[in-house]
């Protein structure tokens, strides 16, 4: 489906060349949802966006609370942006606990739209106020627009017959409605999304569709500042909206298809990884098996059997499950078969902070696995850049047979930006061939390696004369006997070490974009791509020269990066851990780094970075 | 196979052994490795009858695949001229479920241990048996560690005194009937090492059944555990111990079959002398009853081997095999939605257009 909306005429609107919005609320507020759908028409409409989900660990924490405050911010524009951005311009708390969790992050004199009906003295004193904020003055500084939501939700769903309890549940449709007529958005895509989504039950259906017409009146006839925002100026194509789960999801579908292997998925569920597993347990009709395991080891397990059995295997998960998953992943080195372990990392150590982002498991997918276990590591660095790092690590695990770790975050996993869909034409062909033949005479050597990959035959069972036996015992080069013998052991470490290695020689280049007179480069890597962008934007706008380059391949590095971080005074790194990019680069390159490291489980603002920026820039 | 088959299974450009599969024998199913278990091992008498069965199955040995953990035991596959992973501790029912619901083509063994399977593997073992993976699963019980040179494992007698146990074990045993039975397991069978004949015999029929199939071997180990079956092959006890399970027949074993099992009126198994209970009054024992609990009384008759030990097959029902499962959901996701467009794929949802 292809629409073109406009957006509603005759309004004197303001206009504005980006917003960031904030709907905040209890998690039984239908935030998310809110949120959603203010995205998919923003997204329609043709603005670049960018959204972030913000929402608690406990599914339902008690109602009220600041436990339970779920949140959903988007940033839309008419240019191309890079962040859901650092701070919200606009507000929407649908109580108390939504206030107070949020009201910090809003920038002054920002807009700030309360449920009024929601702060009674009970949900004050659940999250402290000991006296009403919206009396007390110490709003002063915003413009705050008082909304009774939730009677006015009952009184304009009263014919439609639901209960009270249903009535006061579609109180998020009338604040969508609000914000859309504030900032132009039109009803009509949400009103077919709901008709679509209550089709069984029509009076859920009436009842939402009211509350959300009633918003977008109430919001005309307060006469509500209105705001228009023009779609931006994108390359010419067809878009969709995708999050950074959906993205690699569809990535390894398309893997599955470019390399000719059916798609063997085994997870255990783990925020905030689970969404690829729903979302590939969807498409059966690509021959996508799906097993949802007895647990994380297991499912490693039972990717490496699918990967011996000749399918294109893949294991999904997040820190805690990639701690539980090495022994298998070391079995992976040892078999060198090819499969792709996701690890979509989040807040650690331990359970840690399970809905948030950190980037603090790369040296962990470096060296976590006893022994000398090396294995290529790809880094989804934008929302839909996971769907070329799913192929990217389908394609190194299958041209040199070997377990790759793709390493996106829980930022990248949850966030929605606009993407325009690739054409399936202009995909690489991935496929390997199997072993058909012996290869050493009459016998088939499952170790004999190929001389440029060093990557191994990958003989399938059903194959005649090509039986073979693989452990994770030692095994003899080329035969694949086991082997004990002291100078083979050596001799296959530093092949499983060189095969690794030389992934280099094909991997691109290193690419930076310098201006002249540039002395600092800012090296990333992963999801603080979007975040490093907006600060180096910022600097030139400043007229600050400076270089910037985004590492995609963390193992091996592209063969060109100590030359080209070696052309610069100083190199920064900027990593949501306490600089594990930095170590990995100094021993690899003994090139110093300067770290900025920002451990709060939370995306980088760039707002921040320009100014620790500008701090190296200037020391 | 038919070539959708094919291709749902990802075994594109293999071709099919031609020539049949009648011409097999005990040679195309052993490989040239040098076996290397002690001398003595119950192991050697089990790898001979299964090399010796394998011919039989009629399933050549491209499309057998052994896998393995980590034990004496599990060094089973290199032995066998078939495919085979020798995988890590107790994580053999785990890659063999991802070969066997990958490629239902195949015919999966998993060969485990005592502790292998039922200490650091329980959980995924139990999983396998629940899912109805089709997997032939042998667990060879020696109840002792042997690789790791004799500590106690799971299915060690109370007391049991080893090097990690000078004082005693004071750790209460699995019974791997009872615990096979109790995690839904469709095929559950029990044999002994040294009986060729029985164990060929449960082999043959493990590898007939469309799911999990599960076998207790017990096994002699000659070097820490020496005698554990000794109560069942001894000279004595070969004749009175020994209680063939036979389907359809009422349950006799001992000297002249003189002793019998009875159902007691509160639901236990129990050892009767067949001329004060009389022949009409013994359980006779239905491999195939839908309800696991007769199963589970036979299986509680012995705690241990050390008395009357019920041998042969507790139970064998059909229910739907896990990768049959699958597969059937890909083939009619395929028939109801139209094979995979990834160009479709990629373009659903909400869609705009930027000239
Ligand atoms: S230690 Fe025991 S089980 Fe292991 S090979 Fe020796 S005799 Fe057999």
């Amino acid at each position: 489906m292809s629409t073109q909306i406009a957006p509603p005429e005759g309004t004197d609107r303001k206009e504005l060349d980006r917003v960031v919005i904030r709907f905040a609320g209890d998690s039984g507020d239908g935030m998310q949802l809110t949120g959603d759908r203010f995205t998919s028409v923003s997204a329609v409409f043709g603005n670049d966006l960018a959204t972030m989900p913000d929402y608690p660990a406990e599914i339902r924490a008690p109602a009220g609370t600041l436990a339970g405050v779920s949140a959903f911010q988007i940033h839309f524009a008419d240019f191309d942006i890079l962040t859901p951005g650092d701070q919200p311009s606009v507000l929407v708390a649908m109580n108390p606990a939504a206030l107070k969790a949020n009201l910090k992050d809003l920038i002054p004199g920002g807009l700030l739209i309360v449920n009024t009906d929601a702060f009674d003295n009970n949900n004050l004193e659940k999250v402290g106020y000991t006296e009403n904020p919206l009396t007390d003055g110490s709003l002063a500084g915003f413009q705050v627009y008082e909304i009774p939501m939730t009677t006015m939700t009952v009184e304009s769903v009263k014919d439609t017959g639901v209960n009270k309890k249903e009535a006061e549940r579609s109180k998020n449709m009338f604040a969508l409605g609000v914000i859309s007529w504030m900032y132009s958005r039109p009803l009509e895509p949400t009103i077919a999304w709901l008709e679509k989504k209550f089709a069984k039950k029509p009076h859920l259906a009436q009842a939402n569709v009211a509350a959300l017409k009633a918003g977008h009146a109430f919001g005309e006839t307060a006469e509500l500042s209105a705001f228009e925002i023009k779609p931006a100026t994108l390359a010419p194509g067809t878009y969709r909206r995708i999050t950074g789960n959906q993205a690699l999801a569809y990535g390894l579908i398309a893997a599955s298809v470019q390399s000719k292997l059916p798609l063997f998925l085994a997870s255990y569920p783990i925020t905030p990884a689970s969404d690829i597993l729903h979302e590939l347990s969807r498409h059966k009709n690509f021959g996508v098996r799906t097993v949802q395991a007895e647990d994380e080891i297991a499912a490693a397990g039972m990717m490496v059997g699918a990967a011996f059995a000749g399918h294109l295997a893949i294991t999904t998960t997040s820190g805690p499950g990639l701690d539980l998953k090495s022994e298998s992943i070391g079995l992976a080195v040892s078999l060198e078969l090819p499969m792709v372990i996701v690890d979509v990392q989040r807040g650690g150590p331990s359970t840690g902070l399970p809905t948030k982002t950190e980037q603090s498991d790369l040296l962990h997918a470096m060296y976590g696995r006893h022994g000398e276990a090396p294995l290529p590591i790809v880094a989804a660095y934008s929302p839909t850049s996971c769907f070329w790092a799913g192929i990217e690590a389908c394609r190194i695990a299958l041209k040199y047979m070997t377990p790759v770790i793709l390493l996106t975050d829980g930022y990248l996993a949850n966030s929605a930006e606009p993407w325009r869909v690739p054409s399936v034409d202009k995909l690489p062909d991935i496929s390997i061939p199997f072993a058909s033949q012996p290869n050493a005479g009459e016998d088939f050597w499952p170790y004999l390696r190929d001389e440029t990959t060093l990557a191994r035959p990958w003989a399938i069972p059903g194959t005649p004369g090509l039986e073979h036996r693989v452990g994770g015992l030692e095994k003899a080069d080329g035969t694949g006997n086991i082997s004990y013998d002291p100078d083979n052991h050596h001799l296959m470490t530093q092949l499983r070490a060189a095969k690794i290695k030389a992934i280099e020689e094909e991997v691109e280049p290193l690419e930076f974009d310098a201006d002249e007179d540039a002395k600092v480069i800012i090296l990333g890597w992963g999801g603080t791509y979007g975040a490093i962008g907006a600060a180096v934007r910022r600097l030139r706008n400043r007229g600050k020269p400076i270089a910037r380059a985004h590492l995609k391949h963390l193992n091996p590095f592209p063969k060109n990066t100590g030359d080209v971080l070696r052309r610069f005074d100083k190199v920064v790194i900027p990593e949501i851990n306490t600089g594990q990019l930095s170590r990995l680069i100094r021993a690899e390159f003994l090139i110093d780094t300067i770290g900025i490291n920002k451990v709060r489980a939370l995306p980088f603002r760039a707002g921040d970075l320009e100014q620790e920026l500008l701090k190296i820039m200037e020391s | 196979m038919t070539e959708s088959g094919n291709d749902l299974n990802g075994t594109r450009g293999i071709t099919e052994a031609g020539g049949g599969v009648g011409t097999l024998t005990r040679d195309d199913f052993a490989s040239d490795q040098e076996v290397r278990w002690c001398p003595g091992c119950g192991d050697y008498a089990i790898l001979a009858a299964i090399q010796g069965v394998m011919p039989d199955l009629g399933i050549p040995p491209e499309k057998t695949v052994f896998v393995s953990g980590i034990g004496c035991s599990s060094r089973f596959p290199y032995y066998m001229n078939t495919y085979g992973v020798h995988g890590i501790h107790g994580r053999a029912p785990a890659i063999a479920t991802g070969i066997a619901s990958a490629r239902p083509d195949l015919t999966v063994w998993v060969v485990t241990g005592d502790g292998d399977g039922l200490s650091i593997g329980g959980n995924h073992l139990i999983h396998a048996l629940r899912r109805n993976v089709n997997l032939k699963i042998l667990l060879f019980n020696n109840q002792i560690y042997g690789l790791t040179k004799g500590q106690y494992s799971p299915t060690s007698e109370e007391g049991k005194v080893t090097k990690s146990t000078p004082f005693g074990s004071v750790d209460h045993p699995f019974n791997p009937i009872s615990l096979a039975l109790g995690a839904e397991a469709s095929f559950v069978a029990r044999t002994l090492d040294v009986d060729r004949k029985h164990l060929t015999s449960v082999v043959r029929r493990a590898a007939a059944h469309r799911g999990s199939s599960f076998i207790e071997i017990y096994q002699n180990c000659n070097i820490f555990n020496d005698g554990a079956f000794i109560a069942l092959t001894g000279k004595e006890g070969r004749s009175t111990n020994r209680i063939y399970l036979e389907h359809g027949k009422p349950i006799r074993f001992g000297p002249d079959a003189s002793k019998g099992v009875r159902i007691t009126p509160d639901g236990r198994a129990e050892i009767v002398a067949v001329g004060e209970a009389g022949d009409a009054n013994l359980l006779v024992h239905d491999e195939h009853r839908d309800d696991p609990s007769l199963a589970f009384a036979l299986s509680r008759l012995a705690d241990g081997p050390t008395g009357p030990t019920p041998l042969g097959i507790f139970r064998a029902v059909d229910r739907p095999a896990y990768g049959d499962g699958m597969e059937h959901q890909l083939r009619s996701a395929a028939d109801q939605q139209g094979p995979g467009d990834l160009s479709r794929l990629l373009n659903s949802g909400d869609v705009w257009t930027v000239n």
